[in-house]
C-alpha cells in the first residue's frame, strides 16, 4: 500500500503528482524530463517537497501539514539507480552488507545467502564493482538493496543501461524476487514492453502531472499493440456480481454499472462477485444504442483514450461507470469512419457466446 | 666540500627538530579543519558561502608579514584572543613553537584545502544519497563513502600543507620572531646564517636538509595516494 501527493515548485519547473496503489510491482512510467526521477527522489526522501504527504502501509513517511519528515536513513526505502552506484572503495561483499549493517536486528529478515544465490553474484564477492561488467553491477545493487530488508523496493531505470541480453536478465530476476521474496517494488521506466512484462500497475507522468493510472496494457500509451499475443491477448476484467438467472434459456446475467452481461451459463450463487474476462476483439462499439441485433450485452461507457498509429489496428480504451476500464481493438478505418475520439459516449457490443464460465 | 659532510651541529639539529615539530602539528591541527570546510564549501550552500571561500584564501594572497601582524595582533599575549586563550586554557602562542605553528597552519590552510575540496567535488553526489537510503546517517555516510572517496584528496593536501609549513618564514618571524631552540626553523635559522659574515656554508647545508625533507615529504604522498586509489 503506497499513497503519494507530492508538490514541488522549482524555478522554470514543477511537480504535482499524487497516487495511491496496491500494486505489488509498480511501474512509474514517462518520458525523460516528466519528473520520474524527482519522484524517485521523493519516495525516498532524498529531496523534500514544498508540500505533501506520502504513506507507505499506513505510516507516514512524510506529511507535511502534521510536519512529519521521516529521514532516508529511517524510511527503509532501498534504491536501485539507473547506473548501481556501487560504492568504488568497497569489495561487491562489503557493498552487499552495506544495507543490513545499518538495519535494526530484529528487521534483519533478508536471506543474504539465498539473495546471492538468486542474483548470482557470490562469485563476484570479492571483487571490486570497477572490476564487474555493467550487467553484473546491477545483479550487485539489486543484492544490496534487498539485504537491507526494504519494506519498498525503488527502481530508477534499473535496466536503462544495459543491452538487451541483460535486460532480459534481470527482468526474469525481478520477477524471481517478487515471487520468492515477496517485498513490494516500484520502478521508473521509460519502455512499455518492461512495465507490460512486470508491473501490475502503471502510473504515467508527463510534465509534473500523472495522466494515466491504471493497468499497464491500458494506461500506457502505445502499449495494447505491444503486448505478447497481439490484439487477441489484451483483456480487461470487468467486476460484477450475479444477477438473474433464466432457467428456460440457460443464460445469466451479470450486473455490472454499465449494463448487464449477459452469459450462456448457469452461474451461481446469486449477488456472489464474479469478475469477467473481455477480449478486446470481442468488443464492438456504437454510438448510439443500437436496436434489433442479437448481441444483448451492451455496455456504456465513455472513450478515455484512442491508441492508434499508422497500422491497420487501433484500439479504444473505455472508462465504464464503476471505475473498469474496457479495451476495444478495431481498424483505424472504422475509427475514422463513424468518427470515434477520446470524451465520447459510447456503447460497447459482447456477444455473448464470446463469454463463458472459463473466463471468470 | 668538508664543511659540507660534517656531523650536524647541535644547532642545525634543533632547527630541524622545531621544523619538523611545527610542520607537523601544523598540519595534524588544520586538517580536521579542512576537511570540515572543503566539504562545507565543495556540498552546501549556505549565506557566507563567498565570504567564508575569500577569508580562507586569504593567506595565499596577503602580504605574510601582514599574516602575521594580524596573528599578533589577535593572539599576543596582551591581544583579546591570546588573553583568554593564556588564562583558559594556558595555551600561550607568542614566541613559542606553538605560535609558529599557529603561523603555519594559517598559512598552509589554504594550500591544502584546494585539493580536498576538489576531491569532495569530484564525488557523485548520488553515492551519499544511495548509502542513506541505504540506512545511513549523514555521519556514518561521511564516514564509510565520502571520506574514503575523497582519502586521495585528503593525502595530497596534507602532504602540500606539510610542505608549505615546512617553509613557512614571514608570517613566523613576525609573529614569533626567531628564538633558538623555540621558533628557529630552518628557514629562519638560514636566515638568520645568511646575516652573519660566514654563514654561507651553514645555510646551504640547511638548504640542502630541507630539500631533502621536501622531497621525502613528496616521495610518502605518492606512496600513500597509490595505495588510496589502489583501494578504491
Amino acid at each position: 500500500m503506497m499513497r503519494a501527493d507530492f508538490s514541488l515548485t522549482r524555478p522554470g519547473y514543477s511537480l504535482n503528482v499524487a497516487f495511491s496503489t496496491r500494486a505489488r510491482i509498480l511501474a512509474l512510467h514517462g518520458a525523460s524530463g516528466a519528473g520520474k526521477s524527482t519522484l524517485v527522489q521523493l519516495i525516498a526522501g532524498l529531496l523534500r517537497p514544498d508540500a505533501g504527504s506520502f504513506y507507505l502501509d499506513d505510516k507516514a513517511l512524510l506529511d507535511t501539514q502534521k510536519r512529519i519528515f521521516v529521514p532516508p536513513e529511517k524510511r527503509r526505502i532501498a534504491v536501485v539507480f539507473q547506473d548501481a552506484l556501487l560504492f568504488p572503495h568497497l569489495t561487491v561483499r562489503q557493498n552487499i552488507l552495506f544495507g543490513r549493517f545499518f538495519t535494526p536486528k530484529a528487521e534483519r529478515r533478508a536471506p543474504v545467502d539465498a539473495i546471492i544465490e538468486t542474483l548470482g553474484v557470490s562469485h563476484l564477492l570479492g571483487r571490486k564493482p570497477t572490476m564487474l561488467s555493467g550487467g553484473e553491477r546491477q545483479r550487485v545493487g539489486l543484492a544490496r538493496a534487498l539485504c537491507a530488508s526494504p519494506r519498498l523496493l525503488l527502481m530508477d531505470e534499473p535496466m536503462a543501461a544495459l543491452d538487451h541480453a541483460r535486460r532480459q536478465e534481470i527482468m526474469t530476476l525481478i520477477e524471481r524476487l517478487r515471487d520468492e521474496f515477496a517485498i513490494p517494488m516500484a520502478f521508473v521506466s521509460h519502455s512499455a514492453d518492461e512495465i507490460l512484462r512486470l508491473a501490475d500497475e502503471a502510473v504515467v507522468i508527463d510534465k509534473g502531472r500523472v495522466i494515466a493510472q491504471g493497468e499497464p496494457a491500458f494506461a500506457l500509451p502505445g502499449a495494447a499493440r505491444l503486448i505478447e499475443g497481439g490484439r487477441f491477448a489484451l483483456t480487461s476484467y470487468l467486476t460484477t456480481h450475479v444477477g438473474a438467472h433464466d432457467a428456460q434459456y440457460g443464460v445469466t446475467a451479470l450486473e455490472h454499472p454499465a449494463g448487464k452481461i449477459f452469459i450462456a451459463a448457469h452461474v451461481a450463487p446469486r449477488d456472489a462477485p464474479i469478475r469477467v474476462e473481455v477480449k478486446a476483439t470481442d468488443v464492438t462499439l456504437a454510438l448510439e444504442p443500437p436496436q434489433k441485433i442479437s448481441t444483448r450485452t451492451v455496455l456504456h461507457g465513455r472513450v478515455r483514450k484512442i491508441d492508434a498509429d499508422n497500422s491497420p489496428l487501433a484500439f479504444a480504451i473505455l472508462d465504464l461507470p464503476g471505475g473498469d476500464t474496457l479495451a476495444a481493438a478495431l481498424t483505424r478505418l472504422s475509427i475514422d469512419e463513424i468518427g470515434l475520439s477520446a470524451g465520447r459516449d459510447v456503447y460497447a457490443l459482447v456477444k455473448s457466446v464470446a463469454l463463458d464460465e472459463r473466463g471468470m | 666540500m668538508s664543511a659540507l659532510l660534517s656531523p650536524l651541529s647541535p644547532e642545525e639539529i634543533s632547527a630541524i627538530h622545531v621544523s619538523l615539530k611545527v610542520a607537523g602539528v601544523a598540519t595534524l591541527a588544520a586538517l580536521p579543519f579542512a576537511v570540515f570546510v572543503a566539504y562545507a564549501l565543495a556540498r552546501w550552500r549556505f549565506p557566507g558561502h563567498a565570504l567564508l571561500n575569500a577569508a580562507v584564501h586569504l593567506p595565499l594572497v596577503l602580504p605574510p608579514v601582514v599574516t602575521g601582524f594580524a596573528l599578533l595582533a589577535l593572539f599576543g599575549k596582551h591581544a583579546p584572543l591570546g588573553a583568554f586563550l593564556s588564562d583558559a586554557f594556558g595555551l600561550v602562542f607568542a614566541f613559542r613553537w606553538t605560535g609558529a605553528a599557529l603561523a603555519a597552519a594559517v598559512m598552509s590552510f589554504p594550500l591544502m584545502l584546494r585539493p580536498i575540496r576538489l576531491a569532495f567535488e569530484s564525488i557523485d553526489p548520488r553515492l551519499p544519497q544511495a548509502s542513506r537510503a541505504l540506512g545511513a546517517n549523514r555521519l556514518w555516510t561521511f564516514l564509510l563513502v565520502t571520506l574514503p572517496l575523497a582519502a586521495p584528496g585528503v593525502i595530497v593536501g596534507a602532504i602540500l600543507g606539510f610542505a608549505k609549513a615546512l617553509g613557512e618564514f614571514g608570517a613566523t618571524i613576525t609573529f614569533v620572531s626567531n628564538i633558538p631552540d623555540e621558533t628557529r626553523t630552518i628557514p629562519a635559522a638560514i636566515y638568520g646564517l645568511l646575516q652573519t659574515p660566514d654563514g654561507d656554508a651553514g645555510a646551504l647545508r640547511l638548504a640542502l636538509i630541507s630539500a631533502v625533507i621536501a622531497a621525502g615529504a613528496l616521495v610518502l604522498s605518492e606512496a600513500l595516494q597509490k595505495r588510496a586509489s589502489a583501494r578504491s
